[in-house]
């Protein structure tokens, strides 16, 4: 990836930065300068709480150039809770029964080869939602 | 606007063609269709194709072109539309003469895609997708046809098997194309066994890289009587558009750009989809045929694959598709694919297509899909 496509893309990958459409309340990702729904141009950065489930996968073993080091990996399809799909890898799904509708989180880590100019390459991923340890009598 | 037809048509050989460059690909399919047409004139040339600067490192292509075929100093461009590029140019050329600018153009779809090994090809054929939201991310093309092959059998109870009869129909149809890639035929076991690439799609279930282009040569209908050949008549030319970014979509299952193709080019036609004989359909990959047929109103949402299995689909079939094999069986060199399917469906209202001819076809319907359903050129050509 270039240095000022990263640079240019850093909300998207790190902090899953959309946008919110001030004219309908339509959700989207990647943020829209028109609004999908309803065409109005009165759109403004958005957030997403990175919780979601999943509306589809699938393993890659055939990468493109550039993820040879990371293949073969899962991506997937997320439904957010507050409404889009996204497109995205997976993470820590190694030995994990992958269905369709589990609730899956985001998570930063590594997306592709290091590059030849040295700097790696970090954004969003989704994994299986950690869940809380089941509390014990007693426990704080 | 004024009536347009097809006066002549001209492909190579689908294939790995080591030998033989870009410039040689194409330079033969327009020669072919020059000689097929017995016309010396050519006004204007449309170069259909994807990735020539991926994956040949050449783009200018329409000049390229216009001077290998001794053309020079015509009205030449590139014409892109992701994997549509082939569609994309015979509407270019369909426009121009429809138009009054010329009378006589080319369109001719060609992709050389052998000169690289797997991983460049993926990430050319990538370049059809979001580069910063899907192709960024290594999603490949495979990957998101595989995302949406198993939505569609978690929502619709099929199982991969399911997806068979429309690759074994392919290959049996290809059998019969002189120029298709694989004219050998495959069984549902083979395709059950074939090796998956990005799960639940297998080898069987996806076009494979090559080579080739196929050229047709329009003119205006007043003009039909120069030619030797059958005329055919394009009754429809459609280019709708979706989002690039498949996940943008309200329905990732459901193709609305295809479906909405289809609909303006049965409206210009004055047909419905009961009158289309046969239906060249963008089979890059089984679900892609699926969607298709499901979008172009061949079959209700989530019957496409019960369709197939009712051998409603061969050649002897009440809706017969792929006749020469389609992407699947006669190759898919991206770029070119699109204007192959014009050329075959011309063979087939000729009655030129051999043991692979749908006998009494008068209508026949082609569809070039860029992207996962985000550009579909939809033809209608009648006799």
């Amino acid at each position: 990836m270039e240095l000022p496509r990263y640079h240019r893309l850093r909300g998207a990958l790190y902090r899953l930065e959309g946008s919110a459409c001030r004219s309908c309340d339509a959700r989207s990702f990647p943020a829209r300068t028109v609004c999908a729904t309803c065409k109005s141009a009165d759109v403004a950065p958005a957030g997403f709480c990175g919780r979601g489930t999943l509306w589809s996968f699938t393993r890659v073993a055939q990468p493109p150039r550039g993820f040879a080091s990371v293949a073969p990996y899962g991506v997937g399809m997320v439904r957010l809770v507050e409404g889009p799909l996204v497109t995205a890898q997976l993470a820590d799904v190694e030995g994990v029964d992958m269905a369709i509708g589990m609730v899956v989180e985001m998570v930063t880590r590594k997306i592709r080869d290091a590059q030849e100019n040295g700097f790696i390459v970090y954004g969003y991923k989704f994994r299986p939602a950690l869940r809380p340890a089941p509390r014990r009598a007693g426990a704080p | 606007m004024r009536d347009v037809v097809i006066i002549g048509i001209g492909q190579t050989a689908v294939g790995e063609h080591w030998g033989r460059s870009i410039r040689d690909l194409a330079a033969e399919a327009v020669a072919k269709a020059r000689a097929d047409a017995g016309v010396e004139r050519v006004d204007a040339l449309y170069v259909g194709n994807m990735a020539s600067g991926a994956l040949c490192g050449q783009e200018n292509l329409g000049t390229l072109v216009a001077d290998a075929t001794g053309l020079l100093p015509i009205e030449a461009v590139k014409i892109e539309a992701a994997c549509a590029s082939g569609g994309a140019a015979v509407r270019a050329a369909c426009l121009a003469v429809a138009g009054g600018a010329h009378d006589y153009a080319i369109a001719v779809g060609v992709e050389k895609m052998t000169d690289l090994l797997t991983d460049g090809v993926t990430s050319a054929l990538a370049t059809a997708a979001d580069a910063d939201y899907e192709a960024g991310h290594g999603v490949s093309f495979v990957a998101l046809n595989a995302m949406l092959m198993r939505r569609y059998m978690h929502e619709h109870g099929v199982r991969r098997e399911d997806f068979a009869p429309l690759a074994v129909l392919a290959h049996a149809n290809a059998a019969h194309n002189p120029h298709a890639l694989y004219r050998q035929p495959i069984t549902a076991e083979e395709f059950a066994a074939s090796p998956v690439v990005a799960d639940p799609i297998g080898i069987l279930d996806s076009a494979a890289i090559c080579d080739g282009a196929a050229a047709v040569l329009v003119a205006p209908a007043s003009e039909a009587r120069r030619t030797r050949r059958l005329p055919i008549r394009i009754a429809a030319s459609t280019c709708v558009t979706d989002t690039v970014g498949l996940a943008e979509r309200r329905d990732p299952l459901v193709w609305e750009a295809v479906a909405a193709g289809a609909r303006r080019a049965y409206a210009l036609a004055k047909v419905g989809p009961g009158d289309i004989d046969f239906f060249e359909p963008h089979d890059a990959f089984t679900i892609v045929s699926a969607l298709s047929l499901e979008a172009c109103g061949f079959a209700d949402r989530g019957s496409a694959l019960k369709m197939a299995a009712e051998g409603r689909l061969a050649r002897d079939g009440d809706r017969p598709i792929c006749t020469l094999g389609g992407l699947k069986g006669r190759g898919h060199p991206v770029g070119a694919s699109g204007a192959y399917q014009i050329v075959e469906v011309a063979l087939q209202l000729r009655g030129e297509a051999g043991a692979a001819q749908i006998r009494g076809a008068r209508t026949g319907m082609a569809q070039s899909v860029g992207g996962s359903g985000s550009v579909a050129v939809t033809h209608i050509l009648q006799v």
